[in-house]
């Protein structure tokens, strides 16, 4: 059976850790990093990446543009 | 499966388009402002109009939005942006010509000039960021502040006895037989700024042409403004803007 994979991107010190991705994203895979970027931001990282189907939901509502999103087909057991 | 073998060139579905510049936007973290400038970019680009476009830039937050998208730009003084328009649009009439207006902008310095720009049906596109608060200069009450919404000029929240009722001036528009489209969008969530998308497109499509004005309000946040996180602003927008400012196409002809 196809499985779908996703995978995002974020681009650390560009992200202003607003945490719109976090919500918008149906799976739960995003959360704000404990660490912060150059500016003092917690960024936005996938801390449950195994759940992204690569909707892009939340690359979508970012404002600061900051998230690309990959995705793949794979065998369900692969 | 391992992530590096998902993040490749060849899997890549969603990043930055081209049209939308390398610098970082001075916006507060979570600003509907950048979402907005992030679909009008992606439209420019899908329609493949980027040589063509002319975007007009106001006071207020988005003064500095021709930092953020490669087409060409005029900046127009506090709620002159329909006028400056208006002369770009009749001396090139083949651009593709807008203009970016927060709600202090266009709802109040510029009332006049948006109100006869959009009855002579100007042959642009209007997007109207209502946030409700003159976020730019620190918080004050805006024409579109709710009733009770406490502001850095209405600290009680907004007394209607002696400011009036929050202005629906996309309403006021929609009356006016220029304008051609007139929606009232939002882009709070994945769904909202796919719409929005829509919405743009379609109101390019309008100007390329030649109908009249398009209009699009977009209900936005300004959480500094408004002092609440930026996930905290969407749910106070959906809660109380959303009744006030509903959603939807008010004309489409
Ligand atoms: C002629 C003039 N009057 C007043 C100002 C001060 N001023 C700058 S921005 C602004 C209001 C901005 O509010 P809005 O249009 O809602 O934009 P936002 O920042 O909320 O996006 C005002 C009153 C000015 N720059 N020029
Ligand atoms: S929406 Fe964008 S800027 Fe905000 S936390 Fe997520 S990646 Fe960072
Ligand atoms: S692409 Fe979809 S599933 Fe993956 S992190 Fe973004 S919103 Fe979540
Ligand atoms: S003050 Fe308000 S409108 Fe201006 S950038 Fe900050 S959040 Fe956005
Ligand atoms: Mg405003």
């Amino acid at each position: 059976m196809a499985k779908v994979r996703g995978a995002i991107v974020v681009d650390i010190e560009k992200c202003k850790g607003c945490g719109l991705c976090v919500v918008a994203c149906p799976s739960k895979v995003i959360d704000l990093a404990k660490e912060v970027n150059g500016k003092g931001y917690n960024y936005a990282y996938m801390s449950n990446p195994e759940a992204c189907i690569g909707c892009a939901n939340c690359a979508i509502v970012c404002p600061d543009t900051v998230i690309s999103v990959y995705k793949v087909k794979t065998e369900a057991n692969a | 499966m391992d992530i590096k073998d998902i993040i490749k060139e060849e899997n890549l579905v969603y990043s930055k388009t081209k049209v939308l510049t390398d610098n970082v936007m001075h916006y507060c973290p979570g600003c509907t402002h950048g979402v907005v400038h992030k679909i009008l970019a992606e439209v420019i680009d899908e329609l493949n109009i980027q040589e063509k476009t002319i975007g007009v830039t106001p006071v207020g937050c988005a003064v500095l939005a021709y930092n953020y998208l490669h087409i060409d730009w005029q900046e127009a003084a506090h709620g002159r942006a329909p006028a400056v328009a208006t002369a770009i649009n009749r001396l090139y009439p083949e651009k593709y010509v807008f203009t970016y207006q927060g709600d202090g902008d266009l709802a109040s310095i510029g009332a006049a000039e948006i109100i006869h720009a959009c009855n002579r049906g100007e042959k642009m596109l209007v997007i109207f960021i209502n946030n409700g608060i003159y976020g730019m200069t620190g918080g004050q009450m805006a024409p579109t502040t709710l009733e009770g919404m406490p502001t850095s000029t209405s600290p009680y929240g907004r007394d209607v006895k002696m400011t009036g009722q929050p202005l629906k001036i996309t309403e006021l528009i929609a009356q006016l037989p220029g304008t051609c489209y007139v929606t009232r969008q939002a882009a709070h969530t994945p769904a909202a700024v796919r719409k929005l998308k829509k919405a743009i497109t379609k109101a390019f499509d309008n100007t390329g042409k030649k109908k009249g004005t398009s209009f699009i309000e977009v209900v936005s946040t300004c959480n500094s403004g408004w002092k609440l996180s930026p996930v905290k602003s969407n749910e106070w927008m959906v809660e109380h803007m959303f009744p006030y400012y509903p959603l939807g196409d008010m004309k489409d002809e």
